[in-house]
């Protein structure tokens, strides 16, 4: 991405635009046409039925679709003024760029320094002083620290469950990425360790647009500020089967959402009657 | 809903106790049946090692009856050679094989070819060699004894004088062993036989264990009271070791070109060769090792014969490793299948490369299941003897390894030469030989454990 572009770009309302989006996993269309603008240092929330295809838009912003064999994405990602899946586009830095945080909290089976340092050794960093100084920033900024800062060369893994997600927010954000991506990053914690995490995107937001997935719709009334809400479409074929996909159904402000859906079909969502 | 759909006969049954009760204990029955037969399996197991080992050191350990050409009694104090100096263990031999002085000089100090070793003078034969004074234009034969003893002197160490002393002197010759269980619950029977057959040529009786430090780090020989396993040994340290460090990396590296750059890959064609290749190496893991032994002669030994030397350790070492290739191979697929694929995604999200990916994350995780199958591949290597005896592997060889172009044997074709031979005392040193190898291979897979221990720990720690 070229230098003039992206100083162009940053000033601009929106971190990331989607336009006309389709996934597709080999033959088979799992999301079509979704086309939403995602705001700079604010809390977007993708809510939905299982199957909706949230999580597959989240994964195409950030082209972690591209580890999965056969998935394919048209339309146009626009982040920074340029299509990320344009040819000249390499994936590594987009994510670079575009950080991402999963459902199931994954740390390496790394002590928690080299956790949080893998990222910055990616890019090439290796001062002691240099690393020590990100990985107690990381950790502070995902409120970790005053909790391992005495053990840090414990293994990552044998942090709680809540810690281990916050450990891997820190080691998202070592890398000083623009955007966070969330995919579910509360649905296997406990309620005082979701309190923890939702506070942390709070304050996370001052500096990073941030996307997340959640099932949870209280989830996403408490912490978002838009909230982008999917759903399925369906289309019988012979033998009884059907072809399902995603679509994007409404797209607004959080209390909009929540409180006068413009849509039947997300006022039914969002009042329990499915999903 | 379904619930209310039971028919009454269903609902019966379910309200029945006690046929439930009758049913539980059946259950319960068939249960601790089949945890008897768990059982029964690991006593089998248990006792088929039992009978291995015993019936090995059964034959290395026991009552022998040695019989010397000139007792070691008459040579030295209590027969210690060892206490004697060099000089007087020339002497031996001057006294008693004034005439094999040549070819002790030859067979130690001499290197190249024997034929012309009596025609050309030492100057030209013996380069790092002190000669006595004036004999260097003098071909070997015309030198006098004293002369040929003090080109021995001067060049031989003490430990290999008393080697020659007591193959070429002494002579040992066994006349009869006893197995460990005779040994130790017939002493009075083998006492008496001794008494009876023996006694009177001046033999002697004693417990004798095959397995020491003679049998250890003497080479082969023809005399099986003499017989080592040291070239063997090094032999098989050598090939196995030169084999693991073919085998491993590129069978790793197969492993991770198909797992992490092919598989998973929706382009049928590519899909459809790396199923075909992952049939044919899992095929390649149960081919009989003969037929490796044979194409190993073929390409290693024949074809190749001007880089690997023919009938060498290094030819002997690419079709071992062949051989182990697919063992390997497979085991570090499923290694690196096991790889849980959210460590890989949390890699990629923060901007990692493939290979970054897999350098510190999938690598590491893998490791130890790699190093299971590299123990598994190596034990294997270790024992197999068909496809050495295929590309010729040397039956009798006196001297050791020097390089990847030398010629060797190991310690399973030593063990299978000496038991073929007629000698009876020769299948007692084989039991003492599989003991050697049993032993080497715990201490290769303790190493590799070991690693695999450690692997693992940074992993947890």
């Amino acid at each position: 991405m070229s230098a003039a572009k992206a100083a162009r770009q940053t000033t601009g309302a929106y971190a990331i635009e989607l336009h006309n989006v389709n996934v597709f996993y080999g033959e088979k269309l799992a999301v079509k046409d979704v086309s939403l603008n995602i705001q700079r240092q604010k809390i977007t929330a993708f809510i939905g039925p299982s199957g909706c295809g949230k999580s597959t838009v989240l994964r195409s912003i950030n082209r972690m679709n591209d580890l999965i064999g056969g998935a394919r994405v048209t339309g146009e990602v626009v982040y920074n003024g340029e299509n990320l899946y344009a040819s000249n586009i390499d994936a590594v830095e987009v994510r670079r760029r575009i950080g991402m945080v999963f459902q199931k909290a994954n740390p390496f089976p790394k002590s928690i320094y080299d956790n949080v340092a893998y990222g910055p050794r990616l890019l090439g960093v290796r001062g002691k002083k240099q690393l020590d100084e990100i990985v107690e920033r990381s950790l502070k900024g995902s409120f970790l620290w005053d909790e391992v800062k005495n053990d840090l060369k414990k293994s990552g893994l044998a942090l709680s469950g809540g810690q281990q997600q916050r450990l891997c927010i820190a080691r998202t954000i070592a890398i000083e990425p623009d955007t966070i991506l969330m995919d579910e990053p509360c649905s296997a914690l406990d309620p005082i360790a979701t309190q923890a995490i939702e506070e942390l995107m709070r304050e996370l937001v001052k500096k990073y647009t941030i996307v997340i997935v959640t099932h949870n719709m209280q989830q996403a009334q408490r912490v978002a500020d838009m909230t982008a809400f999917f759903s399925i479409r369906k289309e019988a074929l012979e033998g009884g089967k059907d072809r399902r996909w995603g679509v994007l159904v409404e797209y607004a402000h959080t209390p909009q959402i929540f409180e006068s859906p413009q849509f039947e079909e997300t006022e039914r969502y969002i009042g329990g009657e499915f999903g | 809903m379904a619930v209310n759909t039971i028919s009454s006969e269903t609902q019966e049954y379910l309200r029945d106790e006690d046929a439930f009760k009758r049913n539980l204990r059946s259950r319960h029955f068939r249960g601790r049946l089949w945890r008897r037969f768990f059982q029964l399996a690991l006593v089998a197991a248990f006792l088929a090692l039992i009978a291995l080992f015993f019936n090995i050191l059964n034959s290395a350990l026991g009552y022998v009856v040695e019989d010397y050409a000139i007792n070691p009694i008459t040579l030295a104090a209590n027969g210690d050679l060892g206490a004697l100096p060099e000089e007087e263990l020339v002497m031996i031999l001057v006294e008693n094989r004034a005439n094999r002085l040549p070819v002790y000089v030859r067979d130690y100090l001499y290197a190249g070819d024997p034929a012309v070793f009596t025609t050309l003078p030492l100057s030209a034969l013996l380069s790092n060699t002190v000669l006595p004074a004036g004999t260097a234009d003098l071909t070997i034969r015309e030198l006098s004894v004293e002369q040929q003893a003090e080109l021995l002197l001067n060049n031989i160490g003490q430990p290999q004088l008393i080697a020659i002393v007591e193959e070429q002197v002494i002579e040992p010759t066994i006349l009869q062993t006893w197995s460990l269980t005779a040994s130790l619950f017939e002493r009075d029977q083998i006492e008496a036989e001794f008494q009876e057959n023996y006694a009177a040529q001046g033999a002697t009786l004693f417990f004798k264990s095959w397995i020491n430090l003679d049998f250890l780090t003497s080479p082969m020989s023809s005399n099986p009271a003499a017989a080592g396993a040291r070239t063997a040994i090094l032999g098989t340290l050598y090939v196995v070791i030169v084999t693991i460090f073919i085998a491993f990396p590129i069978g790793v590296g197969a492993a991770i070109y198909l797992e992490e750059y092919t598989s998973g890959s929706q382009n049928s064609r590519t899909a459809r060769i790396n199923r075909l290749i992952e049939t044919n190496i899992r095929n390649l893991a149960g081919v009989p090792s003969i037929i490796y032994g044979l194409l190993g002669l073929a390409i290693f030994v024949r074809a190749l014969s001007p880089v690997t030397g023919g009938r060498t350790i290094i030819s002997a070492a690419l079709t071992m490793a062949l051989l182990i290739l697919p063992v390997i191979i497979i085991n570090a697929q499923e290694a690196i299948r096991a790889v849980p694929s959210s460590l890989r995604e949390a890699s990629y999200g923060l901007g990692a490369t493939r290979w970054q990916t897999i350098y510190k994350v999938v690598l590491p995780s893998a490791l130890p299941g790699i190093l299971t199958g590299t123990i598994l591949g190596m034990s294997r290597a270790i024992g197999e003897t068909a496809p050495l005896i295929i590309i010729g592997a040397s039956t009798f060889i006196l001297f050791d390894p020097t390089g990847l172009q030398s010629k060797f044997t190991v310690l399973p074709i030593l063990i299978y030469n000496w038991t073929s031979r007629p000698q009876d005392e020769y299948r007692v040193a084989a039991a003492a030989g599989i003991i050697v190898l049993l032993i080497l291979l715990l201490i290769l897979n303790a190493t590799a454990i070991i690693l695999r221990q450690r692997a693992r720990r940074s992993l947890t720690a």
